[in-house]
């Protein structure tokens, strides 16, 4: 049966028909599909961990345990669970592990634009990476045949393009594999020094192996062309790039195995063409190996590092003929994401902009509050730093920080890597406020459940971590939960706990209002023109549902669902039911 | 066959990754290959979206480029002024009339371009302009308009009706199969 899949519906089949039987993974675009997909065969067990590092250890103990297991991650992720990928390498596998990991090129939904090649080659870990979703589905199987024949975790590179593009796959059937007795092995499992000093020339004689293994893999294919003229090294997306523009014309080395890398394939691939270009995204890894191995290659001296590529990318760089195309002469304004009309976060960060606070931020929705017209935050780094940046900044600024400054993280974030930092805040004595901007979900990912919520991965009723409770549990004695539709009972709340001398949390709780479950839209508001005099202060919080037509503030009703966060700013109470 | 390229374009939450989906099935049911290409994530928070929809007898790159697009289904005016450098020469854009201001608009720092679709005209480009919004509300929902704009873009393709009309059974929820049935007909018949 063939079916029309997005590439990580395609790698979730894999995993089905490879007999996984667990996938632990922390949300993350553009790699939350994996999960969800996997999580719809009961065959396989699946859940949403509170982060990857988390998720990548609970994949290692399925693996120790004797059963193919797998995590899938974000390209940032990653760097969560590197920690345990670096071991994993010695300690090797008992059942097939495999690590998906998606990058962002042109970092669509993403803080940096980092190239997970590295971490393969650093880890010395193999790596595969598919061109669509049919080899994504087929290269799970070979990552985990290649898991238990080398004894390695595997890393499946995704971008992108592969993981959010839908293309035809051929559907085939599980293969169930009996979970075998465990064994206990402690020389292969217990990382202490005495065991690692053997198990390091173990992955060394490894990587050699799969070198020599991917010099004759079907999943590295050279495809050759009507003419020798070009040969054009490229993996991933690339390679269809490549395909679009030239075609049959040109001799094609298309890489499934990005590491290790093919050193004779690629010396005789070289051999046989004129002139050897190598296409990649991001970084030149790929290229800097070839040159390192003494074949002249030409690769970022003709593309950029940076985004993502596609036809007219490469057309450009090989001053091919461009179809033509029309262009408007009048500007078109940009259209940047915005927090929703009745976004929850958006009350509260109205208050910090109000009251000038300084707010570090974290990852998520809430990112969007450092847009016009809030511009309510002032740092954004990674999973988790609002909560620590917020410590250190206070621990130089001193009381001058300490009665301006907060920092906000959502539900989602604070389970993934806040709740350490503010063991840190009640151990090492803060004064610090910490805002939890708590809509019950992962909002940016698209509504996932995380362990605050009271539901499983299968919206299955779950334990729920009480914030509150952790947070005193923790020694913070200051604890309260505010309504963020409420800006008056927001302020108060703000005010109040930065001006004590004691660590203190300000949960400020309301779902996400796409979450329809629990949110039932009000009807929208509507501006009364004869009331409205044009002062624009409703127009402060940047909601999209307000706008202002003929000097009067207009609701756009399509969009509004009657927060009535507005009426609180309107001082002739102009905005109506 | 050569590879025919359909842009959908608009504003995060217009619902184009639906009428992608309803394309990417018919598409394949028809026995092409089919590329489909989206945007997850950040910008489905109101922000700018692009969903590339491409068919033919062999689909390399997901993506459409500059001067590639057959037809670009807009779901707003101003999305399809920005996407109009894609459109391919003899190209045909099916643009919904609605108007979303983006933030810069709202806040004052940027101007909605009135007129912009005049400019495209000028051009000699080929514009379809239909008020979908109104379309989808006789329909019975102002979520409909992703099918109304399908409905109209099937005026242009070369498959029965009948089998659109099937492949709306197979990607909606069944509860909303007849509201979108009545929206393909009143974008296909309008």
């Amino acid at each position: 049966m063939k079916k029309l899949m997005l590439g990580n519906e395609a790698i979730a089949r894999g995993l089905y028909e490879a007999g996984v039987k667990l996938v632990s993974s922390y949300p993350g675009t553009p790699s939350t599909e994996i999960t969800e997909f996997a999580a719809k065969y009961d065959e396989i067990y699946c859940e949403w961990a509170p982060n990857e590092k988390v998720a990548t250890e609970t994949a290692f103990g399925a693996s120790l345990r004797g059963a193919r297991s797998a995590c899938a991650m974000k390209h940032v992720g990653l760097n969560v669970a590197a920690d345990p990928l670096f071991t994993l390498s010695y300690t090797g596998v008992t059942g097939g592990m495999v690590i998906f990991v998606a990058d962002d090129p042109a970092m669509h939904s993403s803080q940096n634009e980092q190239d997970s090649r590295h971490y393969a080659i650093a880890a010395k870990v193999p790596m595969l990476e598919p061109s669509d979703s049919a080899e994504a589905k087929e290269f799970v199987k070979e990552a985990f045949e290649l898991s238990e024949k080398f004894d390695t975790p595997v890393l499946f590179r995704m971008c992108t393009r592969i993981a959010h593009s839908q293309s035809i796959v051929e559907l085939g059937e599980r293969k169930e594999i009996e979970l075998p007795a465990y064994e206990k092995n402690p020389t292969k499992y217990i990382m202490a020094p005495a065991n690692a000093v053997k198990r390091h020339p173990f992955v060394e004689e490894r990587t050699k192996k799969i070198a020599e293994f991917a010099e004759t893999s079907p999943l590295n294919r050279v495809e050759k062309g009507t003419d020798n003229k070009i040969g054009i090294i490229c993996a991933g997306t690339c390679y269809q790039y490549v395909k679009e523009v030239f075609g049959d014309s040109v001799c094609v080395l298309k890489l499934g195995i990005v590491n290790p890398l093919p050193e004779k394939l690629i010396k005789d691939f070289a051999a046989g063409v004129d002139k050897l270009y190598v296409i990649e995204e991001l970084d030149g890894v790929i290229e800097t190996f070839v040159k390192n191995i003494g074949v002249e290659c030409v690769g970022k001296e003709m593309f950029s590092p940076l985004g993502e590529y596609n036809q007219t990318t490469i057309k450009k760089a090989f001053g091919l003929e461009l179809p033509k195309s029309v262009k408007t002469a009048t500007a078109v304004p940009v259209r940047p994401p915005v927090m929703c009309a009745g976004c929850p976060h958006r009350g509260m960060f109205y208050v910090l902009a109000k009251n000038k606070i300084t707010a570090l931020g974290d990852i998520g929705c809430y990112t969007l509050g450092s847009a016009a017209p809030l511009f309510a935050l002032d740092s954004t780094l990674c999973m988790g730093a609002s909560v620590s940046g917020l410590h250190g900044f206070n621990k130089v600024g001193g009381a001058e920080s300490e009665k301006t400054t907060v920092c906000v993280i959502g539900d989602s974030t604070f389970m993934h890597s806040g709740m350490t930092g503010l063991v840190n805040i009640a151990y090492n004595a803060s004064n610090s406020t910490v805002i939890i901007l708590d809509n019950s979900i992962t909002g940016m990912t698209g509504h996932q459940q995380n362990p605050t919520t009271g539901f499983n991965i299968k919206n299955e009723p779950a334990t729920a971590v009480n914030i509150e409770e952790f947070v005193r549990s923790i020694g913070i004695k200051r604890v309260r939960v505010v309504d963020p539709y409420d800006l008056k009972q927001c302020e108060t709340a703000v005010k109040e706990e930065l001006a004590v001398n004691e660590p203190s949390v300000i949960i400020s709780r309301r779902p996400c209002m796409l979450l329809l479950k629990y949110v039932k839209p009000k009807p929208a508001l509507k501006v009364n023109g004869d009331k409205c005099v044009g002062c624009k202060m409703c127009m402060k919080l940047g909601c999209p549902a307000i706008s202002v037509k003929n000097g009067k503030a207009v609701i756009d009703a399509t969009q509004c669902v009657g927060c009535a966060v507005c009426t609180q700013l309107c001082k002739i109470n102009a905005i109506e039911e | 066959m050569e590879t025919k390229n359909v842009m959908i374009v608009g504003v995060g939450g217009q619902g184009s990754l639906l009428a992608s989906k309803l394309l990417g099935a018919l598409l394949t049911d028809e026995g092409y290959d089919v590329k489909v290409s989206e945007v997850h994530g950040m910008s489905q928070r109101g922000g700018s979206v692009v969903t590339y929809v491409r068919f033919g007898e062999k689909v390399y790159s997901p993506v459409i480029s500059e001067g590639e697009a057959d037809f670009i289904v807009s779901f707003e005016k101003l999305e399809a002024a920005r996407y109009a450098n894609c459109l391919k020469e003899g190209g045909k854009i099916v643009v919904n009339v609605q108007q979303i201001d983006p933030m810069p608009v709202i806040t004052g720092a940027a101007e909605y371009p009135e007129n912009i679709l005049e400019e495209l005209k000028a051009k000699e480009v080929f514009i379809d302009e239909i008020d979908a919004l109104k379309l989808a509300e006789q329909a019975g929902s102002s979520k409909a308009v992703n099918i109304v704009l399908m409905g109209r873009l099937a005026k242009y393709f070369d498959i029965e009706k009948e089998k659109w009309l099937s492949a709306i059974e197979k990607t909606v929820k069944p509860q909303f199969v007849e509201i979108n049935k009545k929206a393909f007909e009143l974008g296909f018949s309008s």
